[in-house]
């Protein structure tokens, strides 16, 4: 090594001590001086960790409030908001918990809450009640004839248009506008109440809709066709979309 | 200096180099956390576009529960419109919490399909934003959820740009990148996030996927599942039943 | 908040979809200053090389200059990205625990290696002789300056200097990857970014060497034509003639490999070439179409082309490279402008345009990345001062 030091020019000397030197510096900085927190990547997400896991909580959750108010809870949990949330419409929760008597939940009484989910948007799934806001009871507050624990509606809906405003609205500018839902679609009472387990009937076979539509039914105006050719073995439905017929 | 005598010294430069650096290394740390085993979880969401009604209620309690900015543009979890139109054209918006007024072009006759997505940080198994971090401050937990350190992210926005989803902002305070990590602190106490807590049809379910009976364990079984953006190999724990494919 | 404000406007000027969170762009105008600064490093130090390793003679007027430049600009390219952090404060954290996956994690490593170990080395193997003799001729303050940048040295015997120049060509061996390294990790920062179909691709460490080494060629060559006379002395048109012969195989080979990344994207036609189209049409087509391809690189080749083929006067032949030179720097500008920029320009949901409103005044606004442009220049005058490029003869022959 002192042979290696010897042959070398002194100018190259200078340069490797100074390097040296400076190496000597970081290596001691950083074994010695440095906290094991600036170097350990471990340590970092552990203390990542606990520091998200101790953020404070906002909402309590749908568990908290029945222990309370077991009333509320009993009247909402057979009724159509018995998936919802309290703190859906109630807000963050959590400082009501904590302090029962001092800090008490926001209560949406007005009309402006209940549009946010009820309001007729067309790009909702089928099935979702909704109302136009301007025809519907104007400026009424929603809780005057729903009570928002259990919102039955104060008459059970007359039509199929309470929940399937969408099908509708097009189906009253299609050639079927003065057809009754149900005279196509057979619908069992329970299907107000359980909507996605008990669900309406369709049509299963092309005579229901040759009753009209064959040639030779009899009924004036009516567009027929020979139902022993047209359509080769499809049921109607499966090319022509019955509610919106005429046009697209 | 002879070549044999160049070699002998290199190495012994070499070695003594590699045995300092040796000497440097830093401690092993296991990741242990209180009473909360990040060990024994996976989590992960599902979504059921059938059932999202676009209420925006998701987007508020998000932005609550996690002090995220009131603007309308630092977003952990959105919900976008899609109407799809006849012509194949396709029109996307985000929602604005809700209060939506649904435009007359998206009522009319040549609308094919429209229908709401809910969008959040996909927590991928293989997250590009963890990959490209220079300081690693962001990191996928043992129970799946990828966190961001903000004592130690220093801002440059490299897992922005690397995030396909556009799941990730700066946050003009704290000028950290920030992002849904699954309400981190409530599922450390069992809770569910705010999102899946307020959802009032329950598109959105929630899960372990180590536990034996959970929402999401039902939704992976009775659903065609998709993720989004699946060709980048980035392996999303969002699952989406019912998407369609112009969602992107 | 006034960023707010910002983005409600902003989000008026939005075309079609983006995601709500892609509003707000987050590499800025100094994120398109730090490669163009390292790309001049790069160059400048390939033209240097050229030099030492390929033993071109006739570039030796260039070699010093280009060392300083080199030196100039790689000084001030961590500001940019300083200035750019959200905690600015917290970036020795790359040091310390860099995470080994992340292509940006090397910057700290790459760049010391190559100030210390290539560049300083490399200048001060160079130099070390003339800090010598320049020491003992001057007094005060520069005498001792130079006694200390020379390390207190003393041996310019003929030994010690050919040991010197043997160093400085293996300096410059080990400093051609390392160049390549230094400016082709920023590429690859960029190319290895699958979520972004602008920037991902296989050949963007390529284009940003090659796009590097025309502007650094470009940069030497201005400079050389600006300061030789400004030191009273006279161009030599040999030298300039080959570096622009350079300049000339550099843009040939970066225009090829620009055109044929084009060439691909078009005849592939993946999912994205509609927004990308859309992109380049409307909001990339100053700086791309008539900046960087017609006047950065179309018009500078036709230009030397002309060159080449006819023979035109000393004079004239100065007046068409400082052209060429200036050209090609505006070019490449909109090249890294039309990169960094323009990948943030579109939706990653492939629908949709945003806009860049660059500031004026704060801290990413025009006015910063202008002095950031102008202060290496200010160093390098500093450094030429300090340690001239030319002695008296070489200003005065031809």
């Amino acid at each position: 090594m002192k042979d290696f030091f010897k042959r070398l020019p002194e100018q190259a000397v200078r340069v490797v001590t100074v390097f040296i030197v400076l190496v000597a510096i970081l290596l001691v900085v950083w074994r010695f001086i440095l906290p094991p927190e600036l170097k350990d990547h471990d340590l970092q997400i552990i203390a990542t960790i606990e520091r998200e896991a101790d953020k404070e909580v906002k909402y309590a959750g749908a568990q908290m409030c029945g222990q309370c108010h077991e009333k509320e809870l009993d009247i909402k949990k057979n009724g159509y908001h018995r998936d919802l949330s309290c703190e859906s419409c109630h807000g963050a929760a959590q400082k009501h918990v904590d302090n029962p008597t001092d800090v008490k939940p926001t209560s949406p009484k007005k009309r402006d809450y209940c549009s946010f989910c009820h309001n007729y948007n067309p790009s909702r799934p089928t099935g979702f009640p909704q109302i136009n806001p301007d025809t519907h009871n104007p400026r009424k507050p929603c809780i005057t004839c729903h009570n928002p624990h259990n919102p039955k509606p104060p008459e059970p809906p007359g039509s199929c248009v309470a929940c399937h405003a969408q099908i509708e609205r097009t189906k009253i500018a299609s050639y079927h506008a003065l057809i009754e839902c149900t005279v196509c679609h057979s619908t069992p009472e329970k299907h107000k109440t359980s909507p996605r387990t008990v669900t309406p009937t369709k049509p299963d076979n092309r005579e229901f809709c040759g009753k009209c539509h064959a040639k030779g039914s009899g009924v004036k105006g009516m567009p027929t066709v020979d139902m022993a050719t047209h359509g080769e073995k499809y049921v109607c439905w499966q090319c022509h979309y019955p509610h919106m017929l005429g046009g697209i | 200096m002879d070549r044999r005598n160049f070699l002998k010294n290199l190495l012994l430069v070499i070695s003594s180099g590699g045995i300092i650096g040796g000497l440097s290394a830093g401690a092993w740390a296991k990741i242990i956390n209180k009473d909360y085993d990040t060990t024994k979880h996976n989590y992960g969401m599902g979504i059921d576009i059938d059932k999202c009604i676009g209420c925006g209620r998701c987007m508020q309690a998000c932005k609550t529960e996690n002090d995220v900015p009131s603007a309308p543009f630092y977003f952990r979890t959105w919900v976008e419109r899609y109407v799809i139109k006849s012509d194949k054209s396709v029109i996307v918006n985000t929602i604005n919490m809700g209060i939506d007024e649904p435009s007359d072009v998206f009522t009319g006759r040549d609308v094919l399909r429209s229908f709401f997505v809910p969008k959040l940080c996909n927590q991928c198994d293989h997250p590009p934003c963890v990959q490209v971090c220079p300081v690693g401050a962001t990191f996928k937990t043992d129970d799946g959820v990828i966190l961001v350190d903000t004592k130690r992210c220093i801002g440059c926005r490299y897992c922005i740009q690397a995030c396909p989803y556009g799941a990730r902002y700066l946050h003009p305070e704290t000028r950290v990148a920030d992002k849904c990590n699954f309400c981190y602190h409530r599922l450390v106490k069992g809770l569910l996030p705010a999102c899946v807590e307020v959802c009032p049809k329950q598109a959105r379910l929630f899960g372990d996927m180590k536990s034996i009976a959970s929402p999401l364990g039902r939704f992976v079984r009775m659903n065609k599942l998709h993720v989004l953006k699946p060709y980048l190999n980035t392996d999303p724990k969002v699952y989406y039943a019912n998407l369609d494919g112009e969602v992107n | 908040m006034e960023a707010v404000q910002n983005f409600m406007e902003l989000s008026k000027q939005v075309v079609g979809f983006i995601y709500p969170n892609e509003i707000e762009i987050h590499w800025s105008i100094l994120i398109v200053v730090y490669p163009y600064i390292t790309g001049l490093v790069a160059g400048a130090f390939i033209l240097a090389s050229l030099v030492k390793v390929f033993n071109v003679k006739e570039l030796q007027p260039t070699y010093r200059l280009a060392l300083l430049t080199a030196l100039a600009f790689l000084l001030i390219a961590p500001l940019p990205l300083q200035l750019h952090l959200g905690h600015p404060e917290r970036s020795y954290e790359m040091f310390l625990t860099p995470n080994l996956a992340s292509a940006m994690a090397m910057f700290g490593f790459v760049y010391l290696w190559y100030l210390m170990l290539v560049l300083l080395l490399e200048i001060w193997f160079e130099y070390r002789r003339d800090m010598i003799v320049w020491s003992s001729e001057s007094t005060g303050l520069k005498k001792w300056v130079l006694k200390i940048l020379s390390l207190f040295s003393t041996d310019i015997s003929e030994k010690a200097i050919a040991f010197d120049k043997k160093t400085v060509k293996t300096i410059t061996i080990i400093g051609i990857p390392s160049a390549f390294l230094l400016h082709g990790y920023v590429g690859f920062i960029f190319g290895s970014i699958k979520a972004n179909p602008w920037w991902s691709s296989v050949m963007m460490p390529v284009v940003f060497l090659f796009s590097a080494i025309v502007s650094g060629i470009a940069i030497v060559m201005l400079l050389y034509m600006i300061i030789i006379p400004l030191r009273g002395g006279k161009i030599d048109m040999k030298c300039l003639d080959k570096v622009a012969s350079f300049l000339f195989y550099a843009v040939i080979v970066d225009f090829s490999i620009e055109v044929l990344d084009f060439i691909h994207r078009l005849y592939e036609s993946e999912e994205s070439i509609k927004i990308l189209g859309q992109l380049v049409s409307t909001k990339l087509f100053m700086s791309l179409v008539v900046l960087q391809i017609l006047l950065g690189m179309l018009l500078p080749l036709g230009i030397m082309v002309i060159i080449k083929v006819f023979r035109l006067q000393d004079e004239l032949r100065r007046l068409l490279y400082f052209v060429c030179g200036v050209l090609i720097q505006i070019g490449i500008f909109s090249t890294r402008w039309n990169v960094v920029i323009g990948g943030q320009l579109f939706s990653k949901s492939f629908r949709g345009l945003t806009t860049y409103k660059m500031e004026l005044t704060g801290i990413e606004g025009f006015l910063v990345a202008l002095a950031l442009l102008i202060i290496p220049f200010v160093v390098l005058a500093i450094l030429i001062k300090l340690l001239p490029p030319w002695k008296k003869e070489e200003l005065a022959g031809g």
